[in-house]
């Protein structure tokens, strides 16, 4: 009888708590800068594209939501020819970002995606090329990577010894 | 011409509370849960309920094929009719009062014993197993919960020695019921509560279990009068309580009669929806235990002490 009236007094108390809902439209939530959102493409500190097209993104997807094709240009430099996310499929779990060696494929705080057309929800390369290069300031994968790219010369990387005289005899 | 306004009043009235309670309940248990409930419909979301009125119209209004059709159909009816016919004998004001009777308060308790039938011929004619069996908690239930709620009043009546509410008002000038008749108060909350079948009595509905009870076939408005009905329900109990212990219209002269009315009928219309946040449903035996068991012998010694005190004065 007194834990009845007891849970009475304290359900009355919470009328004077503070409300938990957030009045979403007109009041913005914060979202974390790791909050996993819509999907876009970086480019790296010289403005170019970071992603390579090594398709790791498409095969981590577990819902197969991403397509691309990759290409290569007049240097050798590999990047996709078309890249596609079909959004009304993607289930936002960051998979692709975790995969991606080069950190292309970034998930911002953005959830507002919403559309009328369910076609309007297939993302192509147009849609998700930025023109930052997202939470990775300065990455340039070229610039730690062995390869020449017009980047860097072989060996001045960082982190990297400049490369082996082969014909030496010290070695 | 005076009594049809009054009669007309009463109506909308009672059905304007009660579809106002529909909001308020969902405002005020949002209150109580840190939520904010229904605020995009209008100012305060106050045109929510007319957005659920038009919505609820504007559904198919299915009656199954394998149900009783014509019993299908009277049933929610009878649930409305019952509670809007007990509203003639509430004395709101000493004028505002459909129905002067000298048993007005038998009124009361025949018309929500012919309640009941509404809910056992809702779940009967539905055929549906879920919907009988909600309909036979209802029964046991209301029939077990309408005993208490009679013998409760029975210590209101021999004070006030009337069965007229208005006479039991003004009985009440000297001081309000609520002090003599204070386990009556409680006794005939609590059937208030079982009558009207809100949580933490709402068995025969209890959505965990039986679907929605007795109403789970309804559909469009037939539910709608269900739903009203019940809301109906709660401000009767309300004004009720209002009258037998709480001086009904008494109250401070600078303010009129009507004010204080529908101050303390609010304040119990609030207490109904506190209750609901704050309880659990109780299992089916539990509760037919602790009213036979804890209330009945209750609200026999209620009696014998209200008769021994009367008889001593």
């Amino acid at each position: 009888m007194i834990s009845i009236l007891r849970s009475i007094w304290y359900t009355f108390l919470h009328a004077f708590s503070k409300r938990i809902t957030v009045g979403y439209p007109e009041k913005k939530p914060y979202l974390p800068p790791r909050y996993r959102g819509r999907i876009v493409l970086t480019r790296d500190p010289d403005g170019k594209e970071r992603c390579v097209a090594c398709n790791l993104c498409a095969a981590a997807c577990p819902v197969d939501c991403i397509a691309l094709q990759a290409t290569e240009d007049k240097d050798g430099r590999r990047y996709p020819e078309f890249f596609r996310i079909n959004f009304s499929r993607c289930i936002f779990c960051g998979f692709c970002e975790e995969a991606c060696p080069t950190y292309a494929i970034q998930l911002i705080p953005d959830f507002e995606m919403g559309e009328y057309n369910r076609q309007d929800m297939v993302y192509e390369k147009e849609n998700l090329l930025i023109q930052g290069e997202g939470k990775y300031h300065g990455f340039n994968f070229y610039r730690v990577a062995g390869v020449d790219m017009g980047v860097k010369k072989p060996g001045t990387g960082e982190n990297e010894e400049p490369p082996v005289d082969i014909r030496g005899l010290i070695h | 011409m005076k009594e049809i306004f009054i009669i007309a009043g009463v109506l909308l009235i009672a059905l304007n509370i009660a579809a106002g309670l529909i909001f308020i309940e969902r405002r005020l248990l949002a209150l109580f849960q840190d939520r904010y409930g229904p605020n995009r419909v209008g100012p305060l979301g106050l045109l929510q309920v007319v957005a659920d009125v038009i919505k609820i119209f504007f559904k198919e209004d299915w009656i199954p094929p394998f149900a009783d059709k014509s019993v299908f159909v009277i049933a929610p009816g009878i649930l409305v009719a019952t509670i809007l016919l007990t509203f003639a004998v509430i004395p709101f004001t000493p004028e505002f009062l459909v129905l002067d009777s000298n048993i007005g308060l038998l009124f009361f308790l025949g018309n929500s014993s012919l309640g009941v039938y509404s809910i056992v011929l809702g779940g009967w004619a539905s055929n549906n197993k879920y919907s009988l069996l909600g309909s036979i908690r209802a029964s046991a239930q209301m029939l077990t919960y309408e005993v208490f709620m009679g013998l409760s009043l029975v210590g209101v009546v021999m004070t006030a020695d009337s069965f007229n509410l208005r006479e039991i008002v003004e009985a009440q000038q000297g001081g309000w019921f609520i002090i003599p008749q204070f386990v009556g108060f409680l006794i005939f909350f609590i059937a208030g509560l079982a009558e009207t079948h809100r949580t933490p009595f709402d068995i025969p509905e209890a959505e965990g279990e039986l679907v929605a009870g007795y109403h789970s076939e309804y559909s469009g408005m037939k539910f709608g009068m269900f739903f009203v009905g019940e809301y109906l329900g709660v401000t009767l109990i309300s004004t009720l309580i209002t009258t037998l212990f709480f001086g009904g219209w008494l109250g401070p002269a600078f303010l009129p009669p009507a004010f204080w009315f529908f101050l303390k009928t609010g304040f119990f219309i609030f207490l109904f929806i506190l209750v609901r946040a704050s309880l659990p449903r109780p299992r089916y035996d539990q509760l037919m235990e602790v009213g036979w068991k804890i209330l009945l012998p209750l609200v026999l010694l209620n009696i014998l002490i209200t008769g021994a005190v009367l008889l001593l004065k």
